[in-house]
């Protein structure tokens, strides 16, 4: 059955779908439960399946993460949902240091399947901690998996996905796309979704490679559509850890350019690893440098200034301007 | 407060004396056989034989660090002795005690130590996790553990419950707090047991707390006790009632153990930078080991061939553990990349393939002569 879904209704569907699949399968957080999340993701959750399956957590999110380590030590599928991105660092030690290293340090004979879903990205006139993009930090640690998704297809399936890998998943959440509406098979087999670990060619194009993913590859396919002198390809690169190479290299072989554009400010963010990356693995098929499109390496800003800070359509195609002087 | 003597000092559940006399308590009954008695003996001298061996094991340079649990021998054997198989303790790192009487082997917890494994043991296997560094992290596991075995319907008189051990130290972590807080709105079935030692490293309670560490519970609404951590009979007990009532539906407790680290805090430590030598005299006087010897001898419970006999197993016991140190096998280079992931990992397949044909080059280059 096809379904007209925005990305928040469709994680809520999958989420549903998981539950009902597996007995193992958990909600917890803050508000979570009659509330249905600030976001209204668990949306109903907690009335169909129950105070002990979508747990209403103390408002503590180093208990919320190590509290799931141990469900899941006991065999459970904790999906945490942490209510803002900038909320998320009281859990640094519970995430970075506990649940990412479990499986490692046991030889394999713990599984921690873990689910943190972290609404993440600006663009929503919020006070401040409410609109950061901490993707990085998480890419950086060995041991967890960091997914994101830019569309309501890849919401469903990639929800389900996160819930029955076996590894830890980080699942970002692009808040100011949750009310972007797509049409969805729920019927569909898991087996016809791409792989969680995949990137996917959202628009096909034959100059240059433009990467993106979760808010930001919206506007970078707005200025695809902008750019009529050149045929840009875009790619959403959905899973951030591991990176999918084959498929982006295959792109910029194929264009010989790449701009890649993210709401996090550019040092030490996603797009410089795979702008090195790429320059290796590449080198003789690239026509200019890989250029970052990114924030500023500053706090986020006062909403007033965000529109400066976020990188838009016109920064993209800035940034595309600026590979072509090469 | 109700649980304060008439002098104002906290109130402590004592069953055995330092000098070894048997005192009842109306909360903690204790039923206890002499067989019994002799197994936490025996128990008890074991592992104060791993820790001695272990530290002089890292001072000849096999291990690169030991975290000793010396005195803390009876609270540590009481409270594990009390658990059933299928509870779950969650240890810190100095827990070679609960390790022993949960019946992990004393190598596997030499690994950890020399670095030939982060970890050493399968936790489902013994019903211990695995020791854990960061101080505090292991209250929250042991709680959300705890709130499984609620979701299992794995509770009731013949259920199980979960026990995790933390420092004095520890207890100022906020991971604490936040596992009382989780236990407390849940009901969770999990013991705290708190081996106060008095030190954490160089710094004493007075650097932690301002009342004694047990009536925190109070203020999550849950009961709190304190014992004397020496006292093996005590730690039993009352572990074993706490472990209990948690089973049984009655929630979380806290049990503070007013014991003493009579070592350094690890091998890397210098305790005389902090500490005056007259306190470890006075703890010496209230030893776990003595006291329940003196008790034993007094009673008539064992004679001179069963000391006799713990002696020389103790010496057995070292002997063995000297040789099974020294050949632990040191991990292969590869294993870097083992079990990062379950499921196959594009980056780490690629760095572990590069790095196998990196190795493999000094390989070749030896086979052609070179250096």
């Amino acid at each position: 059955m096809s379904v007209n879904l925005t990305i928040g209704k469709a994680i809520n569907a999958g989420l549903r779908r998981a539950m009902e699949s597996d007995p193992k399968v958990l909600v917890m957080g803050e508000d979570v439960g009659r509330l249905g999340g600030v976001f209204r993701v668990t949306d109903q959750l907690h009335k169909d399946f129950g105070a002990d399956r979508v747990i209403d957590t103390p408002l503590a999110e180093s208990g919320i993460v190590g509290t799931a380590i141990g469900l899941a030590l006991r065999g459970y599928r904790p999906v945490c949902e942490i209510q803002f991105d900038g909320f998320f660092f009281p859990a640094t030690n519970q995430t970075f240091s506990q649940l990412a290293k479990m499986r490692r340090r046991s030889a394999g004979a713990l599984s921690v399947p873990v689910v943190l879903r972290i609404p993440y990205g600006g663009g929503i006139g919020a006070v401040e901690h409410h609109s950061e993009s901490p993707e990085a930090y998480f890419a950086h640690t060995a041991g967890l998996r960091v997914v994101t998704v830019a569309n309501a297809v890849d919401a469903y399936w990639m929800i389900q996905q996160a819930i029955t890998s076996p590894d830890p998943v980080v699942f970002f959440e692009p808040k100011r796309r949750y009310y972007d509406k797509a049409e969805v098979d729920t019927d569909a087999s898991p087996d016809s979704a791409a792989a969680m670990g995949s990137a996917r060619i959202a628009r096909q194009g034959s100059d240059l490679t433009l990467l993106a993913y979760g808010p930001m590859v919206k506007t970078a396919l707005q200025a695809a559509e902008a750019e009529t002198e050149r045929s840009i390809e875009v790619v959403d690169l959905r899973s951030l850890a591991p990176v999918d190479y084959a498929t982006v290299e295959e792109s910029v072989r194929r264009t010989g350019r790449l701009v890649i554009a993210h709401e996090a400010p550019v040092t030490g963010g996603i797009g410089g690893e795979v702008a090195a990356r790429i320059t290796e693995s590449c080198f003789y098929h690239l026509e200019s440098p890989v250029i970052r499109v990114g924030a500023f390496d500053t706090p986020y800003p006062q909403s007033r200034l965000e529109e400066h800070y976020l990188p838009d359509l016109d920064r993209i195609l800035d940034g595309v301007d600026r590979a072509f002087t090469y | 407060m109700s649980n304060n003597t008439a002098h104002g000092e906290p109130e402590l559940v004592q069953l055995l004396t330092p000098d070894g006399e048997l005192r009842d308590h109306p909360d903690y009954p204790l039923e206890i056989s002499t067989e019994e008695i002799r197994g936490l003996y025996r128990d008890l001298v074991l592992v104060r034989r791993v820790d001695t061996e272990a530290v002089a094991l890292q001072r000849q340079g096999e291990l690169g660090l030991w975290a000793s649990l010396l005195g803390q021998e009876a609270a540590q054997i009481g409270s594990a002795r009390a658990l059933r198989p299928q509870d779950m303790a969650f240890p810190s790192y100095r827990e070679h005690g609960v390790a022993w009487a949960r019946g992990v082997a004393p190598k596997e917890l030499l690994g950890l130590f020399r670095g030939v494994t982060n970890g050493g043991w399968d936790p489902a296997q013994y019903g211990l996790h695995l020791y854990t560094i960061v101080i505090g992290s292991q209250t929250l596991h042991a709680t959300g553990y705890a709130m499984g075995i609620q979701r299992d319907g794995a509770t009731g008189e013949d259920g199980s419950a979960v026990v995790a051990y933390f420092g004095d130290g520890a207890s100022s972590q906020g991971d604490t707090s936040e596992a009382f807080t989780f236990a407390a709105v849940n009901n969770a079935p999990v013991v705290f047991f708190c081996q106060n030692n008095q030190w954490a490293i160089s710094e004493p309670p007075d650097r932690q707390m301002r009342v004694p560490l047990y009536r925190r519970a109070a203020g999550f609404g849950f009961p709190g006790v304190r014992i004397d951590g020496n006292d093996v009979l005590a730690s039993l007990a009352v572990t074993r009632k706490a472990m209990q009532q948690a089973r049984e539906g009655q929630g979380p407790m806290l049990i503070e153990a007013f014991t003493y680290r009579m070592g350094a805090h690890t091998t890397n430590d210098d305790p005389t930078r902090y500490r005056v030598p007259a306190e470890l005299e006075e703890w010496k006087a209230k030893d776990p080991i003595l006291r329940l010897r003196a008790h034993m001898q007094a009673q008539g419970i064992a004679g001179d061939d069963f000391f006799t006999e713990v002696e020389s197993e103790a010496d057995r016991l070292g002997e063995q553990l000297r040789a099974e140190c020294r050949s632990l096998p040191d991990p292969a280079p590869l294993d870097i990349f083992h079990e990062v992931y379950a499921e196959p990992n594009t980056q780490i397949d690629l760095q572990r393939a590069e790095f196998a044909d990196y190795l493999a080059s000094f390989e070749d280059a030896g086979a052609e002569g070179g250096r």
